[in-house]
């Protein structure tokens, strides 16, 4: 028992720390800091730097570009991209479609799309819910039917409509779950399939979030022809593949390395507002409370995510218990959200998007915070709600 | 960064565990608290000789087995458990904690008796006007030609009834609340002067309220320098919340499964009453308020070996969330257990009561957000 960090990871440390600081691109985080919408060039851009110096999917097996970092090494590289403010290589291609891949994938599939997702060339979304399906993601009714091509090929036929896919309106491809067996257990037919996201009959649309955003969309498909060979592991066993999935989703999602920022955000913030009585708000009692409490929380988290990643490390992967992480990883990063909408006092209402930057209204650390906190709402309904990560808990856990 | 065990805290943890269940078990404890000297020395003397397990948290070079902290937490874990009443905690972490590092004149011997099961501690600092300020005390301590003549009255002294000696905070200067002029000592209750008034608690351990009238002390009774003992007794006192912390442990994950396994059985409307998703939904709160007081429990134990600020956060931090977790995992294994719940047939209830009195032990909920708050965010307005 000890937290102690070996002189090579003190090394490590230093080595990331520089790195971050000496190639992270300035146009980038002068847009950041003006809160400007961030382009697709700008996301891949930082991602295709990290992939040169083979930093952009350190968990990936080391044959195939990972990293081969220990827990700590891994930790330590979130909590130096936290407190640099970099952007984070997308999840959807790196974490959550290729473990399934080098998992479930045959050596054709791995070598034809793996390179990609790495070296940040292609743009991956996620065909997951439906407007019918969200919590009961199995009753999901996108129909692929199997049908010989004019060319002779074999192909599946997908028709149906998939919704809240992230950044869908940017992407290259998609990983779809579609039912192929409709007479089936509603788990036993579905297949997991690759589609390329030009392919006639797609069609994407905007869906508009509280705060005037536009990162989630409607995906339409109609009469969508997709190669077998696109299917990953067997016809009517994608439900495996989309769980192994979701588990991966969930690991990482407690975000404790961004959440001790935005605490030091938070903070330096309430120094600066003043409260009713002419002091500063970090000294008012009650709004000291919620932060100390908020402070306490958030290090039993990261003390939970660092016995997960312990575990991890003497060979467990990410369980159930991820279930927790994803839980009160997204209660806290939504305390956070509150906290400095609260602190924002009056200026938490101005609604003035990419042109509040220098505009004189109000403290620049007030601007967006109304808009982080309506977006906000989102971490405890995706990646499964918090109460679908209760049932999981109960069941596989607890054994209920 | 490593939260493994040991082999040999494993097979510290495996042998108290299995003397345990097969001597302390509920009707095993019930009776013994049922009768004089309500407490069982046997069990004492079973740690001391048997099991050998009262030196685990001592160095080699003072005749124990060279353990610390995280032997202290593991033996605390699975006294929790059980609800063992027998006094670790004052005699080994605290009255081992003050001899440790204060310097005194008998300290090699006094653990040497300890390790022996031969002394037994406990912790006088309380005082009836106090509160959780450990500054606030009106007990004095008399220079009188090269010793010291104490008076006072400590209130509520959890394991004093069993006590060969208690560890005191006295005054000797300064004013009643100021951080100057705290001096500790360590005082056999058989002195002459010495009173105690012996009673249960609702927990089903014992305490005292115990007087001092011109007792009359040696300046060897003194630990750690006069007048300067306040670090002194700040850190045991975190030693104590971290120890303290690994026995709600114990507790509340005896609390958590008690509930996941009467609920299954338990059978209403026709099926298990654990098939309905709002109960369902609740124990996995409490499993998670579990896993995060485990969480806070390493971190404490951890940080007890960094500076004196890092320490008393961290302490602070883990006893709210501990004492959050008592009541809430307590509160809801009781009224997920029905009617049963509230009987003193059922071992539930039992565990109900040592949880909610760690709530309070070493300082509330509230009182460590208070000093957590200091600690990390300055001084208030």
């Amino acid at each position: 028992m000890n937290l102690d960090f070996p002189p090579e990871d003190t090394a490590f440390r230093d080595e990331v720390r520089t790195f971050l600081a000496e190639n992270y691109p300035r146009d980038l985080r002068e847009k950041q800091e003006r809160g400007e919408t961030l382009s697709k060039e700008d996301y891949l851009s930082w991602h295709r730097i990290l992939a040169k110096k083979g930093w952009s999917a350190p968990s990936w097996p080391v044959e195939l570009g990972g990293t081969g970092w220990t827990p700590t090494q891994k930790y330590i590289w979130s909590e130096e991209q936290a407190r640099a403010d970099t952007l984070g290589v997308l999840p959807f291609g790196v974490s959550m479609l290729a473990p399934v891949l080098y998992t479930f994938g045959t050596e054709e599939q791995k070598q034809r799309f793996l390179p990609g997702i790495r070296d940040g060339i292609d743009w991956w979304c996620q065909g997951y819910s439906e407007p019918g399906s969200g919590s009961d993601l199995a009753s999901l009714k996108t129909r692929a039917e199997r049908i010989t091509g004019d060319d002779g090929k074999e192909y599946y036929v997908v028709n149906g409509q998939k919704t809240w896919t992230t950044l869908g309106q940017h992407a290259d491809w998609g990983f779809f779950l579609v039912r192929t067996d409709p007479d089936a257990k509603p788990q036993a037919g579905i297949s997991f399939l690759l589609i390329d996201m030009k392919s006639p009959g797609i069609a994407v649309r905007r869906i508009t979030t509280l705060e005037g955003g536009h990162e989630v969309n409607d995906v339409f498909l109609d009469n969508v022809k997709v190669p077998v060979e696109n299917r990953i592991f067997h016809e009517n066993q994608g439900w495996t593949c989309a769980k192994a999935l979701l588990a991966h989703e969930r690991s990482g999602i407690a975000g404790v390395a961004r959440s001790k920022r935005g605490l030091e955000r938070l903070r330096q913030m309430a120094s600066n507002e003043m409260s009713d009585d002419g002091g500063t708000l970090i000294q008012d009692a009650f709004f000291r409370r919620k932060v100390a409490e908020l402070e306490i929380d958030l290090t039993a988290l990261e003390f939970t995510e660092l016995r997960t990643l312990a575990g991890e490390s003497s060979g467990k992967g990410p369980g159930p218990e991820s279930s927790i992480l994803k839980i009160k990883g997204t209660e806290i990063q939504q305390r956070l959200q509150d906290l400095a909408l609260e602190a924002a006092g009056h200026y938490g209402a101005p609604f003035l998007g990419e042109a509040g930057h220098n505009s004189g209204i109000g403290p620049q650390h007030s601007l967006d915070l109304a808009g982080d906190y309506f977006n906000g709402r989102k971490t405890s309904i995706y990646g499964g709600s918090n109460e679908i990560q209760r049932n999981i808990i109960s069941k596989m856990v607890l054994g209920i | 960064m490593d939260f493994s065990f040991t082999e040999e805290q494993s097979m510290l943890r495996d042998t108290i565990a299995s003397y345990l269940a097969d001597n302390y078990s509920f009707d095993q404890r019930r009776a013994g608290l049922g009768r004089e000297p309500f407490w069982r020395p046997n069990v004492w003397s079973a740690f001391a000789d048997e099991l050998g397990i009262l030196g685990a948290a001592f160095p080699e070079a003072q005749g124990g087995l060279g353990g610390g902290y995280t032997e202290n937490m593991v033996v605390m874990e699975e006294l929790g458990k059980a609800l063992v009443v027998e006094p670790y905690l004052g005699t080994v972490v605290i009255g081992g904690g003050f001899l440790k590092h204060g310097a005194s004149a008998g300290a090699e011997e006094m653990i040497g008796q300890i390790i022996a099961g031969k002394a037994i501690l406990a912790f006088a600092y309380a005082e009836p006007q106090g509160r959780y300020n450990i500054r606030d005390l009106k007990t004095t301590a008399r220079k009188e030609g090269t010793g010291y003549v104490l008076n006072g009255h400590k209130a509520v002294v959890t394991g004093a009834p069993y006590a060969t000696h208690l560890i005191v905070t006295a005054r000797t200067g300064g004013g009643q609340r100021e951080a100057g002029g705290i001096s500790v000592f360590i005082v056999p209750k058989s002195a002459k002067g010495v009173t105690t008034r012996d009673y249960p608690t609702v927990d089903g351990f014992r305490a005292s309220e115990v007087y001092f009238e011109n007792v009359a002390l040696g300046a060897e009774a003194r630990i750690g320098g006069e007048g300067e003992a306040l670090p002194l007794v700040e850190k045991v006192m975190d030693e104590a919340i971290a120890a303290t912390c690994a026995e709600a442990c114990g507790v509340l994950r005896r609390l958590q499964e008690g509930t996941v396994e009467y609920t299954k059985q338990r059978k209403q409307f026709g099926v298990p009453i654990s098939s309905f998703q709002v109960l369902q939904h609740r124990m996995v709160d409490m499993f998670i308020q579990l896993e995060q007081s485990i969480s806070m429990t390493y971190m404490a134990t951890i940080r007890l070996s960094d500076g004196d600020a890092e320490r008393a956060k961290a302490a602070s931090a883990a006893k709210v969330q501990i004492g959050k977790a008592c009541k809430f995992v307590g509160q809801n294994a009781v009224q997920l257990h029905g009617g049963m719940g509230v009987t003193d047939e059922m071992a539930i209830g039992h565990y109900f009561k040592r949880a909610t009195m760690i709530e309070g032990l070493f300082g509330s909920t509230d009182h460590h957000l208070a000093r957590y708050e200091v600690l990390s965010l300055g001084t208030a307005a």
